[in-house]
């Protein structure tokens, strides 16, 4: 190959995606993430009994369910954001990163939905009782 | 899909040929030699030569020479000044990348290892093909840019302390021992440009007499030509100038943040 056709590809295979966003998101859900696992130890840590009833109850108390849904959230997204860098870096075959990549969002939002609604069934339902 | 298996041309074969050494000598040292030669139709191969060190210099170079001169004139390797500067002599010894010039036989302990530089094409025995790297080094445009004409009575002068922000990358020989070090290079090669290129690109926006600082950065923003850099640092592990390529990395990204938010 001439250094004229590779120069080509080199400008050329330029992604019209933005890598600044992603990297800046990486690092802001990582700091976001300091504060909220040391709150989710601290209450791992005090809750004591880890019984069925003891656990739902420490959830509802408080602000619990908000800090654990922000830990959800954010747990989630975060993790989504290191496993697509882990795709782009190994898969090459364009349609299997393309459908890793779709599976791998797929899996965070459903994890995540249903995580949170998980949290917000006790809080409603402990609510009504 | 991931490949598992070594494609052929990675695969060593079991006939590396062993170059004994003269009579008489006393200080022989062993030096295993990656060969491949693409027009044999064998796969590559690892040859022993045994040299006397009584009678040889004292760097991996002098030693690719004599073996070369005196022992196998087949033996393909890229030479110039022998002093560091030129960047070519750029190999894998004991398990490193480095300059043959600069690296001592005495540094290595027992038998010196000796292979092109990791995941390039090999073009022959020690010789990689390079074509890409540089190409990659031309995209950065790595010469000044500017649209105001410089003062016709002098040069475009500049402070000692922005002068001091450039000597360090400026001192790059371009030799590739960081980028050939790097997994992302390895993996993406093809469109992340590795730590020689984005240490070029930071020379350049760093320096107080470019103009093109805006688009500089805008031609790196896509996620592979410099965000493909996990901070791996095996680069600066590398460079055998003493140069720091992963925090130039680091630099571009932080700056990359204020020019785009
Ligand atoms: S710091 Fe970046 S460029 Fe250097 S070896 Fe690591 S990934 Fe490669
Ligand atoms: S940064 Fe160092 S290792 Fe990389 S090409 Fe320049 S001199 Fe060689
Ligand atoms: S021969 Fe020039 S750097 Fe080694």
């Amino acid at each position: 190959m001439s250094l004229r056709n590779l120069l080509d590809k080199v400008f050329g295979t330029a992604s019209v995606k933005n890598g600044v966003s992603h990297w800046l998101l990486q690092r802001l859900s990582a700091v976001a993430l300091v504060p909220l696992t040391l709150w989710f130890l601290q209450w791992i840590f005090r809750i004591g009994s880890f019984d069925y009833h003891n656990v739902r109850s420490e959830i509802t108390v408080g602000f619990n369910y908000v800090w654990l849904v922000l830990l959800l959230m954010t747990l989630a997204y975060h993790s989504a954001l290191g496993v697509q860098v882990v795709i782009e870096d190994y898969l090459h075959a364009k349609a299997v990163k393309k459908l890793s990549l779709f599976i791998c969002s797929f899996v965070h939002i459903i994890v995540a939905v249903a995580g949170i609604c998980a949290v917000m069934n006790i809080v409603l339902t402990s609510e009504l009782l | 899909m991931a490949e598992f298996r070594l494609p052929v041309n990675s695969r060593i074969n079991k006939n590396g040929k062993v170059h004994v050494a003269p009579v008489g000598s006393k200080n022989v040292r062993s030096f295993r030699i990656y060969r491949f030669d693409p027009n044999s139709g064998e796969t590559p191969r690892i040859d022993t030569y045994n040299i006397d060190m009584d009678a040889c210099g004292p760097m991996v170079l002098d030693a690719l020479i004599k073996i070369k001169n005196e022992i196998d004139p087949s033996l393909s390797f890229r030479r110039s000044c022998r002093e560091g500067i030129c960047g070519s002599c750029a190999m894998n010894i004991d398990g490193t990348n480095t300059l043959a010039c600069t690296k001592a036989c005495a540094d290595v302990k027992a038998e010196v290892r000796i292979y092109p530089l990791p995941h390039m094409a090999v073009i022959k025995d020690l010789v990689p093909d390079l074509t890409q790297f540089y190409a990659q080094y031309a995209s950065v445009k790595p010469w000044l840019q500017s649209s105001t004409t410089p003062p016709p009575d002098r040069e475009r002068l500049q402070s000692p302390e922005d002068q001091a922000k450039i000597d360090g990358p400026s001192a790059c020989i371009l030799c590739a021992c960081c980028s050939t070090s790097c997994p992302s290079y390895w993996w993406n090669g093809d469109r992340y440009l590795g730590p020689a290129a984005l240490l070029a690109a930071y020379r350049w926006i760093v320096d107080s007499r470019d103009e093109a600082i805006v688009e500089r950065l805008n031609d790196l923003k896509d996620p592979f030509k410099l965000y493909r850099c996990h901070t791996i640092m095996n680069c600066t592990e590398a460079c055998p100038k003493d140069l720091n390529p992963a925090k130039a990395i680091a630099e571009i990204k932080k700056m990359m943040v204020e020019s785009q938010h």
